[in-house]
């Protein structure tokens, strides 16, 4: 079915230029998006009626119960919120890092930056007490959201000066390297873990597997500055990142300053893991899939590719939220295994594909 | 004019470059011929800025280039590097049109599509880059090059053109094709520097040639000057090459007959 795809939308274009399937794409996104909010928004353990719901959201009229208005104002706006924030900050980190390594198998859950920033979080619970005390007082509530944007940034900092040489990133290094890089950070969470009492190890348990319903208006603004970090930096990076495919000289050549770009990239993928692993825990898949995805239909531009994938990832991580909180109502799946499940194959066909020497989404 | 100045480049403790001077003026198409790993990418590598000299230095205009940052030098040359290889299925359009953004084309997709044509690759618009062969990748980034300059003089200075072996996968039609390209680049006042391994070529299209060998000069000047047999055999180690018929019996085919009898490519 994947490989079905890109043929059936590569006709469209015969001229080569992919610049207005990529406009189409985004306006059809949006359009799911929308859509999808609605879903999350009326859909749960209690359903509210979508009608009642828009004449509320307008503010023309209130059909829905105080039951209701309290579903949806105190937990399914935020939650929704949360998800299309999440979303988009993991789908344009991974389109983002694909970029900047050349390669499509580059994740920021795959490669352990994930887990840096998760390692960084957990040493703020469990430290931010007693050794950490003084950071805690200066950093505050944003303690733990800065610090994994710290441990976001040491990971991927380490593993571009590990997997890159004379800026070409190697496959195999960066997995391998991703995957040592990643244990390093499970390690030492595992001895935090080891040495946490029982009210922490409880916060822990919620960034192993992932989840959205711990959110509320503080956690969501505390995330939405990072996701607008990206945002305003996405168009700055999208010509320099296309044009750093075809290497570092010849990026250099046609004026690119690519140390900049790269520092930038850095910067804000570490910023949007660490931002969503301190909210949401680890949530994986996202990254890979929806770049992939998308990839497939508009090409590899990053000029359409990025905010393609910001409303994809958003778009995506809705669905996702609510498949978790109806599957099984009233219990709720954690969202990092409903992503992992769809998530998991198309990471395998990418795998395929590459070892059978095709590139993804070729169009001829 | 590009001038480079006693040029040093010592990488790892060996000497690449060796004090190595030579002048590209306006008009003129200049081929670096050498040996492997005689620094002929070496040289082209500090023509365009890509690494900066151990000793001399090089200026554009009398503009030392590493003052210049990246968009200020994109603005003034272009460059086609050696074979290229994509991670992501970009187009053959999408890549010449990132020659055309950096120039800043206010329709940078029209500009694409007339540099494709330029180099014989209408129609091949839609093609992903990976799926094409070698000649023709090299062609696409030719034409990426030449829409990143597309005029030999831009407010009355000449830009440059560095190619790294141009014809390395070309077929001889191609070959001359591109060469072609180049020299009118240069007439029209354009600045042209190309690594070739043909000697053929060097001898039919060089207004200077730059022989290289083991980092140093060997010779300098007009085809006349350079391409003598005590050259050749100093920097090559053949002798009793240049200018002479094999046997009858042995076929060979030589480009600039092209102009006295037969088809005109």
């Amino acid at each position: 079915m994947l490989r079905a795809l890109p043929s059936v939308f590569s006709v469209a274009e015969p001229d080569g230029d992919r610049s207005r399937q990529g406009m189409r794409v985004i306006v059809i996104l949006l359009l799911l998006l929308v859509i999808a909010s609605a879903v999350s928004l009326s859909q749960g353990s209690s359903s509210v009626d979508l009608h009642h719901l828009w004449l509320y959201l307008t503010g023309r009229g209130s059909e829905l119960t105080l039951q209701e208005r309290v579903v949806v104002e105190a937990v399914r706006l935020p939650r929704t919120a949360m998800a299309i924030l999440v979303g988009a900050g993991l789908a344009v980190s991974g389109a983002m890092m694909q970029g900047l390594f050349r390669n499509p198998l580059a994740d920021p859950g795959i490669v352990g930056v994930t887990s840096g920033a998760a390692l960084f979080a957990v040493t703020a619970i469990v430290l931010g007490g007693s050794i950490l005390a003084p950071v805690s007082a200066l950093l505050g509530n944003q303690m733990i959201t800065l610090m994994a944007f710290m441990g976001g940034l040491i990971n991927t900092w380490l593993l571009y000066k590990i997997a890159t040489r004379g800026g070409y990133t190697n496959t195999s290094t960066l997995v391998l390297s991703g995957i040592a890089v990643g244990a390093m950070s499970g390690a030492l969470t595992g001895l935090l873990i080891f040495v946490a009492d029982d009210r922490q190890l409880r916060d822990i348990t919620f960034w192993s597997l992932g989840s959205l319903s711990g959110s509320t208006y503080p956690r969501v603004l505390s995330v939405l500055p990072f996701v607008i970090l990206l945002t305003v930096i996405t168009p700055m990076v999208a010509r320099g990142l296309d044009a750093l495919v075809l290497g570092d000289a010849a990026a250099f050549h046609m004026g690119i300053r690519v140390q900049r770009i790269k520092r930038l990239v850095i910067l804000a993928v570490a910023a949007a893991c660490g931002a969503t692993v301190a909210v949401a825990g680890s949530i994986g898949f996202v990254g890979i899939v929806v770049p992939h995805l998308l990839r497939l239909v508009i090409g590899p531009s990053h000029r359409f590719l990025l905010p393609a994938s910001a409303i994809g990832g958003a778009t995506l991580l809705l669905l996702a939220d609510s498949v978790a909180r109806t599957i099984a109502a009233p219990a709720e799946l954690p969202i990092g295994i409903v992503t992992a499940l769809f998530g998991a194959p198309v990471f395998l066909f990418l795998l395929i594909g590459k070892r059978n020497g095709r590139g993804s989404g070729d169009l001829s | 004019m590009i001038d480079a100045r006693n040029i040093t480049v010592i990488r790892q403790g060996r000497t690449l470059l060796d004090e190595v001077s030579i002048a590209l003026v306006p008009g003129s198409l200049t081929v670096v011929v050498g040996p492997n790993g005689a620094g002929k990418s070496t040289l082209l590598k500090c023509l365009s800025g890509d690494i900066k000299p151990s000793a001399g230095g090089v200026t554009y205009h009398g503009h030392d280039i590493h003052t210049q940052d990246a968009v200020s030098l994109a603005a003034q040359r272009a460059v086609l590097p050696q074979a290229t290889e994509l991670a992501f299925p970009f187009t053959a359009l999408e890549i010449v049109r990132m020659g055309a953004v950096a120039y800043g084309a206010t329709e940078p997709g029209l500009a694409a599509r007339s540099a494709l044509a330029r180099v014989g690759l209408s129609g091949f618009e839609a093609r992903s880059f990976s799926s094409l062969s070698g000649g023709e990748q090299q062609r696409v980034q030719f034409a990426r090059a030449l829409a990143q300059v597309p005029q030999p003089l831009e407010a009355g200075r000449p830009c440059a053109l560095f190619l790294d072996e141009p014809t390395a996968s070309l077929d001889l039609r191609h070959q001359i094709g591109v060469l072609e390209i180049a020299k009118a680049f240069a007439r029209s006042g354009g600045i042209v520097l190309t690594i070739l391994h043909d000697l053929n070529l060097t001898a039919e299209f060089a207004d200077q040639v730059v022989v290289l060998s083991h980092g140093r000069i060997i010779a300098k000047g007009s085809t006349q000057q350079t391409m003598t047999d005590d050259i050749i055999r100093e920097v090559y180690g053949i002798g009793g090459a240049v200018n002479r018929l094999p046997q009858a019996s042995v076929p060979f085919v030589l480009p600039q007959s092209r102009h006295i009898g037969g088809l005109d490519l």
